[in-house]
């Protein structure tokens, strides 16, 4: 469904990510792990077409894309949650993710991107009545917040950046439940990335480790986990923990 | 009750001639109604954070294109002043193509379409042999009187229904921009533009929608007042102060509010006839003086200006007998 080859993106004379290449499959979840800035983000700002890249190639369903405007991309089938949730605060609840249906599906009818809308803010959990506000809206809101909008446009393909950052124990299993859902049930593949791993282990199909913007490990979790160079990146608690879930097998 | 109010104020407004035609004061409400129709064209992009500071240059275009067409190619203002249109939204697709595609935005867009004003003001002055120059311009009258051919007509009445007809016509738009998604998207690209691109909107694309929309509107003001005055100048339609002027009474009535520019244009226009009429020639320039302070003012402590705050005021009480 993507297929990545030789990525680069330099910063001046700063390499964030170098000759990266993967492939996703059509149906699967992809973990995309690694400690801060190994270029995992770098990444999704390259596919969503934020960033251009430096050299190398993505291919969306066969149709290169790298360098494509933002706008484009999201019309193609790829949608994306920011890290750093970016909601509208002069757009009410509803009008954020209705916006989304609208412009992402190539501004097809006002009827189908509130129905879209509506659709993706009850598959989230959040309230779908016109007067709700963005405003006072707690870190896990705004995540699902997020979600809605990157689910409203439709997505083939879902970008989830850091879905898990900020959130308690009890929201990180609902939110990395929900990504399972949203796989399985809408037929939507899932790139994640994550450096909290715990979770991402249990729900992941496959991973890829990145350090230093260069792809050091691909496989299954369990595999993954039980990889030295893995290991030696993740030195500590995160790697125990990650061998502790591998080891107790997938839920 | 706010709708059958409406209704009755748009009939008084329509009757208002047919019961009342002394000329001064139906002169200073045609005058009124023009303004109103170019402030609230300005708000249209101005309330999405949109600063333009060149739109006396696309009303002077408006003008001048469609007394130009009058006199020198004998084509009636039924057809010059769509040109005018054209001319302004072709000069603000020029314009703000560049700036959207390049990302000048916040002052660096005012600082740019504020040149543009100054542009407009010299082209005119400078081609003064076929414009006039800074003595202003007139339209050739045609035959003697009324025509609906030349948009001539001499009745105030009939002025003045135009006028209103065409101020209605802004407000219409202002509410369709309102209710459209173009609103929408012109919100979320005011608060963060990378985040808008994210959910799928050209921002470029959007942001010049709206321009070109806002500059054809303020072309047709200067092709109304032109018809109207039959005497066109820089100063008068034209050129930076004419730019400010919109900044000004639309900030003074209210930007976020339909109606809001309407109000800024009673205001401006009521304080500058009535510094003339009770001061004559010792007070010229004392309206600009004072705008100036009413709105740094205003800026400071009345940011949504008079009819914004009002109408604020008024849902913060409703709101709060409605909690008790």
């Amino acid at each position: 469904m993507l297929k990545i080859e030789g990525l680069t993106k330099r910063f001046g004379g700063f390499t964030a990510v170098n000759a990266v290449s993967f492939e996703v499959h059509k149906g699967e979840i992809l973990g995309l792990i690694g400690p801060n800035g190994s270029g995992k983000s770098t990444i999704f700002n390259m596919v969503s077409g934020t960033l251009a890249p430096t050299g190398g190639s993505i291919r969306f369903a066969g149709r290169e894309i790298a360098g494509q405007p933002p706008h484009r991309i999201i019309n193609l089938g790829i949608g994306r949650t920011f890290q750093i949730p970016r909601p509208f605060r002069r757009l009410s609840l509803v009008e954020n993710v209705v916006l989304a249906g609208y412009y992402g599906q190539g501004r097809r009818s006002r009827l189908k991107a509130f129905e879209a809308a509506e659709r993706a803010l009850g598959l989230v959990g959040l309230p779908t009545d016109r007067a709700a506000s963005v405003e006072g809206l707690g870190a896990a809101a705004l995540k699902k917040l997020e979600l809605a909008k990157a689910l409203a446009t439709e997505p083939k393909l879902l970008l989830a950046d850091e879905s898990l950052s900020g959130l308690d124990e009890h929201e990180m299993d609902q939110a990395a439940d929900l990504l399972r859902r949203i796989c399985r049930d809408l037929d939507i593949t899932i790139v994640w990335v994550e450096h909290i791993m715990g979770h991402l282990m249990r729900v992941v199909d496959r991973i890829i480790v990145l350090d230093h913007g260069e792809k050091i490990a691909e496989g299954q979790p369990a595999a993954v986990a039980n990889d030295p160079r893995v290991i030696e990146v993740y030195l500590g608690t995160q790697a125990a923990a990650m061998r502790a879930v591998a080891g107790t097998g997938r839920a | 009750m706010t709708r059958s109010l409406r209704w009755l104020g748009a009939a008084a407004l329509v009757g208002l001639p047919f019961v009342y035609t002394a000329p001064y004061p139906m002169h200073i409400l045609i005058i009124i109604l023009i303004w109103s129709f170019a402030y609230t064209s300005w708000s249209i992009m101005g309330r999405f954070g949109l600063v333009s500071l060149g739109h006396g240059g696309f009303m002077g275009i408006g003008a001048y294109v469609t007394a130009l067409a009058w006199n020198y190619g004998h084509v009636s203002p039924w057809i010059g002043a769509p040109l005018g249109l054209l001319a302004g939204g072709l000069l603000a697709v020029v314009v703000a193509y560049p700036c959207f595609r390049f990302r000048i935005i916040g002052h660096y867009f005012a600082l740019v379409t504020l040149a543009l004003s100054g542009i407009v003001l010299q082209v005119i002055t400078a081609t003064r042999d076929y414009t006039g120059g800074s003595l202003g311009y007139t339209p050739e009258r045609y035959k003697n009187g009324s025509s609906l051919y030349a948009v001539q007509f001499t009745g105030k009445t009939t002025w003045y229904l135009i006028a209103l007809g065409v101020w209605a016509f802004g407000l219409y738009i202002w509410h369709r921009v309102d209710r459209g998604m173009l609103r929408y998207a012109l919100e979320a690209i005011s608060e963060d533009e990378d985040g808008a691109a994210a959910t799928g909107v050209h921002v470029t694309r959007e942001k010049l929608k709206v321009t070109v929309l806002s500059a054809a509107m303020t072309a047709l003001a200067g092709a109304l007042y032109c018809q109207y005055q039959m005497f066109i100048s820089p100063d008068t339609v034209s050129g930076i102060a004419v730019s400010l002027q919109m900044v000004f009474a639309v900030v003074v009535g209210g930007i976020y509010v339909p109606l809001g520019p309407t109000v800024g244009a009673v205001i401006t226009i009521m304080l500058a006839e009535v510094l003339r009429v009770s001061f004559g020639t010792r007070a010229v320039g004392w309206d600009n003086l004072v705008y100036g302070i009413l709105l740094v003012i205003f800026i400071i402590f009345l940011p949504k200006g008079i009819l914004g705050s009002l109408l604020a005021l008024r849902r913060a009480r409703r709101g709060a007998a409605a909690g008790e």
